[in-house]
């Protein structure tokens, strides 16, 4: 009788059935799985741009390539500008963190505001990588295209470039350079846009008040991680484009 | 089912409210921006002073960069918040990147070596 009624006792731990065992939502699940897929999308590319540049003999110098600020100076400040998107992409993870903070508390106003403030930060962060775009593509790179050797020449190492032996070798790489700079700041640009763009729809249903209605900011939570996972890249993205 | 899965996310979010209030998002984003300044000081200072070699600053910048990617995960993507069982399944996969770039780096150091013998 005891043992019977023993193993009739419904189990209520964690891993037993019945509920979600990690305590999360669906909708966010998913999410994480689709930035688990996104990631070993970015460090393919990015492993590949390593591979590249580690097999190859020479290399641009990035702090010869990425020396301007658009519209002040066009040379002779390194990392100056690129720190700025960097400062503005972190900042804007902190509004969107801050929007999900607000969305804990229900607070529809705050959301709304901080929400805002994360669109303009993604909408500046776009806007200077068009600039930076824009300076490279003036300069002579692009996809499939790179400048003439002479040109080409300032954006690596003296020592390396006042040999003529080593021509042959600074073409092939600029232009293994250019074509992963365009390929992988313009994926990760692809995503800052689609990211705005959720941000923007987000925001109109936070004004309407459809998260109010539903009792819970759950969709703020979801569309943060999404917008966190763009930073997080861009944290890598800078260090092996900028840095190393 | 649904229903009662919301229930309990939301009990769950009360307890995390009292984790990440807004004093520690601040200092997360303290945190990330003097990482970065650190980074910045060793690209533009340290190494070109002569201090420390490239090769020994890119292991600096790639051991700030994984600080960096720890603070964003855990805090503002708040995964240090949730259960143990969700963060193993989604940090163990790294262990698949982390093959990668041994990879690369073998197969890297191996073409290195050869391309430029022959060339």
């Amino acid at each position: 009788m005891d043992s019977l009624s023993q193993l009739d006792q419904v189990k209520t731990t964690a891993w037993s059935g019945g509920r979600s065992p990690w305590s999360v939502e669906y909708g966010k699940i998913m999410m994480w799985f689709f930035l688990l897929s996104d990631a070993f999308t970015f460090s393919s590319l990015l492993v590949y741009y390593g591979a590249q540049r580690f097999t190859k003999f020479t290399w641009p110098d990035p702090d010869l390539v990425f020396q301007s600020i658009p519209g002040i100076k066009d040379s002779g400040a390194p990392l100056v500008f690129v720190g700025l998107m960097t400062f503005i992409l972190i900042m804007s993870s902190v509004t969107m963190v801050l929007a999900v903070e607000a969305g804990h508390r229900r607070s529809k106003k705050e959301v709304v505001g901080w929400m805002i403030a994360t669109i303009i930060g993604g909408f500046m962060f776009l806007g200077c990588q068009a600039l930076e775009w824009t300076h490279l593509h003036h300069e002579g790179f692009w996809w499939g295209h790179i400048p003439a050797i002479e040109e080409l020449k300032h954006f690596f190492d003296p020592s390396v470039a006042s040999v003529a032996a080593n021509e042959a070798a600074m073409k092939v790489s600029g232009q293994q350079f250019a074509n992963l700079f365009f390929t992988i700041t313009g994926f990760h640009g692809f995503h800052v846009f689609s990211g705005v763009l959720i941000n923007c729809i987000i925001l109109g249903m936070t004004i309407n008040g459809t998260f109010e209605r539903r009792g819970h900011y759950l969709m703020i939570e979801k569309v943060g991680l999404y917008w966190h996972f763009v930073d997080l890249v861009w944290v890598f993205v800078f260090t092996f484009f900028y840095l190393v | 089912m649904s229903e009662h899965n919301i229930h309990t996310t939301e009990e769950h979010g009360h307890e995390e409210h009292a984790a990440l209030d807004k004093k520690k998002i601040w200092q997360v984003f303290g945190i990330l921006l003097v990482i970065t300044v650190i980074e910045f000081i060793i690209a533009l200072v340290i190494i070109p002073g002569g201090h420390m070699s490239q090769h020994v600053g890119n292991f600096v910048y790639i051991a700030l960069t994984l600080l960096k990617a720890f603070y964003i995960v855990a805090y503002f993507m708040h995964l240090k918040y949730e259960k143990l069982g969700l963060q193993l399944s989604l940090t163990v996969t790294f262990i698949f990147i982390l093959y990668f770039i041994t990879l690369m780096l073998i197969e890297g150091g191996y073409l290195h070596l050869h391309m430029s013998a022959a060339a």
